[in-house]
């Protein structure tokens, strides 16, 4: 049993940069030290940006107001970006503020991996966004998993028509994000120092999964 | 490795002699009613006992010990229901006069504490030393249909048939024996696992998946030590043969990693849950549900595809049966329009046209088996859910035991009835065989007139009468996900 106190998390980025390597679709980012560099990202990526405070300690940004979404111009990101760096407490261990392309889409679904004390490596996909918990709507595998388990993980949640043609959206790309399951399941098996990983969320955009934020738990 | 095993479960499930240690002479006690078990079911072995005051029980005599029993005798199997400080002794000397296989109803061991821990770590020491295979301790006892051996102390003994049990509780053996009984749906094998200090359930379907006599097993389980090493097994065991798993004690153990939502939503019975349908296993959250997918599994063949007919003779069965398949992988197909006007043409014009297939009170003396043949022989059917059967076995009941009952006209129509119910069975079996598809009877006349005559026929025809529609679609629903997953491991393989 790995206790909290034994574990680390990785940074966004690192996280981000993980779930890369196995090809799991992932949304762009930039870390920047300042305001100006925020900018220069934002432009890059085109408006609207999110951008949130980075740091080695962070691990519920949300709560604490340090991740501002929908920022629509130069200014705002320039004044959002000196606000973020200005809120860091010392053990956020702050290394500067995330900027990433704001992607729209109104279904949220959540992704991870662990490892179970009697069951091994499993892999987990469920209903996201804020019913998450409320809800419980998930459904496991053990890793490895293949495309057909991937598939029924998907169909066993209550909530499966939402991967369907739903609202004016497009059905969701059930390949890729049985894709996404199999490649956690691919993550958790060959990394060893891989604790659990959640995608939290993957949003549909256009009807393909991306990861929008993702939290790498490791045994230093 | 299947002929190993045989050959290894051999001295337990088709020994040629039992010796049922601690016999005593009082009907209440478990070392009695063994015995009683062993020699009322018609068991063609030896059969010895032992007492340490010696005497007479149920007509054997018994030896005051082991050591004493001559040495012509052949014995493969020695059943405890002596206390466990008396067992070392006596495994000892079962092992010197080659007994190769113990099943130990003694408690005071894994179940009592630390002390009786420590005990059953000895015992199992003990049994590998010896060479002998040790089921329980703890355990209510084991059934062997093939040779009539029903060495349990508990009732009831199960007719024989293709269902093997196991079960982590004593007291589940019996319900699922009892279900056999009342279903007339046989059990080739039985154990209770007991606390499965040498033996655990997977050894048990380990040879279960290769026993000749069983075409399907039925395992209850509480605690899994090692969830993954049960994983791996049971994929080996539904490669082979169905595997149906009712799983008790859905309580999370409360200690994984807190850092991540994964984690914190994992629950052992959620994992268990996915790693049943990753497995192929047809995990049923019921008792009743766990005997019916059996017995479903035990008796019809596994649908193509999920395309399922209904046939009714009253509508509203039809219906709720229809409801339940919507929350299933069947399917309740179109009637296909060539089979729509075969139909037409032998039921009134006011039958459904849709499926469920509502005969509408239309019926005549053949109508039914006729059109459960053209159904099941069209090509884009897979499977067939027949409901109404004893309806008219039901009447003839009333008629019989109500004043007119002697009446001739009566009595000749109390006949008639029962012979078509028994012909409608008889027709789903046969039919069934001749297409190779399910076709499930159900009737709530299996539960609340188990005498019904087509309920009957149901049973002497070697099939299973579900208790309702619902129950059946569930039941089926669990064969077909086994035959696509039976599919798709042959694909990958």
């Amino acid at each position: 049993m790995t206790k909290k106190s034994e574990t680390k998390t990785l940074s966004e980025p690192e996280s981000r940069a993980l779930l890369r390597q196995y090809e799991i679709p992932c949304v762009s980012d930039s870390l920047v030290e300042g305001p100006d560099a925020a900018v220069a990202a934002a432009r890059e990526f085109g408006y609207p940006v999110v951008l949130k405070l980075s740091g080695a300690g962070l691990a519920h940004k949300s709560e604490r107001g340090l991740v501002r979404l929908g920022i629509g111009d130069e200014e705002s990101v320039s004044r959002a970006c000196t606000d973020l760096l200005s809120a860091a407490r010392p053990e956020d261990h702050a290394n500067g503020v995330l900027v990433s392309p704001m992607v729209e889409g109104s279904r949220e679904f959540i992704a991870g991996c662990y490892r179970d004390s009697s069951f091994g490596a499993c892999v987990m996909f469920g209903l996201g966004g804020v019913l998450t918990e409320a809800l419980a709507d998930i459904s496991f595998r053990l890793a490895p998993l293949d495309h057909y388990d991937a598939m029924g993980m998907m169909s066993e949640l209550a909530a499966a028509r939402l991967l369907d043609e739903t609202r004016g959206e497009p059905a969701v790309d059930r390949k890729m994000l049985a894709y996404i399951l199999e490649q956690l399941g691919v993550l958790i098996c060959e990394r060893e120092e891989v604790v659990s990983v959640d995608i939290n969320p993957i949003r549909i955009v256009d009807g393909k999964p991306l990861a929008l934020d993702a939290l790498v738990e490791v045994r230093p | 490795m299947g002929k190993d095993l045989i050959e290894l479960f051999s001295p337990l499930f088709s020994p040629r002699g039992v010796l049922v240690a601690g016999v005593s002479s009082h009907p209440g006690k478990f070392g009695y009613v063994t015995l009683h078990n062993i020699l009322s079911s018609g068991y063609a072995g030896e059969v010895h006992g032992t007492n340490k005051e010696g005497g007479e029980v149920l007509g054997i005599s018994l030896f005051k010990s082991v050591v004493d029993i001559p040495a012509e005798a052949v014995i493969d199997l020695v059943f405890v229901c002596t206390p466990a400080a008396s067992n070392e002794q006596l495994l000892r000397d079962c092992a010197k006069r080659g007994i190769k296989a113990a099943f130990l109803t003694s408690a005071g061991y894994g179940e009592a504490g630390d002390e009786g821990e420590k005990a059953e770590r000895q015992l199992v020491d003990l049994a590998d030393e010896l060479e002998i295979l040790l089921a329980g301790p703890n355990g209510q006892g084991l059934v062997s249909t093939p040779i009539k051996l029903c060495a349990q102390i508990v009732a009831p003994n199960p007719p024989s048939g293709a269902i093997a049990i196991v079960s982590q509780s004593g007291n589940f053996v019996s319900s699922f024996e009892n279900f056999s009984l009342a279903a007339q749906v046989g059990v080739s094998r039985a154990i209770s696992a007991g606390n499965a200090a040498s033996l655990s359930v997977s050894d048990y379907l380990d040879y279960y998946s290769v026993d000749p006599e069983t075409r399907v097993s039925l395992a209850y389980v509480e605690g899994i030590p090692n969830g993954r090493d049960f994983y791996q097994r049971a994929r080996q065991v539904t490669a082979r043969k169905p595997l149906v798993v009712l799983k008790g004690g859905a309580t999370d153990n409360g200690q994984r990693a807190a850092q991540s939502h994964t984690g914190a939503l994992a629950q052992d019975d959620r994992i268990f849950r996915g790693m049943a349908r990753q497995a192929g296993i047809a995990q049923a959250f019921s008792v009743e549900e766990a005997f019916d997918a059996s017995a479903a599994f035990a008796t019809q063949p596994l649908p193509r595809g999920p395309r399922v007919m209904i046939l009714t003779v009253v509508g509203g069965w039809g219906v709720v049966t229809a409801d339940a398949m919507s929350d299933s992988d069947l399917v309740l197909a179109d009637i296909p329009k060539d089979l729509e006007k075969i139909i037409d043409k032998k039921l009134p014009a006011r039958w459904s046209r849709n499926n469920p297939i509502d005969c509408a009170g239309g019926e005549t003396r053949d109508t039914i088996p006729e059109i459960m043949a053209i159904i099941a022989d069209h090509p884009e059917v897979d499977a067939v859910l027949y409901l109404g059967i004893g309806i008219q076995s039901n009447q003839a009941k009333m008629f019989r035991t109500g004043p007119w009952g002697n009446d001739p006209d009566v009595t000749r129509i109390i006949a008639y009835h029962e012979r078509q119910d028994a012909r409608f069975a008889l027709a789903a079996a046969e039919i069934s065989e001749q297409t190779g598809k399910p076709i499930l009877v159900a009737t709530e006349l299996s539960l609340t007139d188990p005498t019904n005559a087509g309920v009957k026929a149901v049973k002497d025809s070697g099939r299973y009468c579900f208790p309702s529609g619902p129950r059946a679609v569930v039941a089926l629903n669990h064969l077909w996900r086994y035959s696509q997953y039976r599919k798709k491991s042959n694909r990958t393989k």
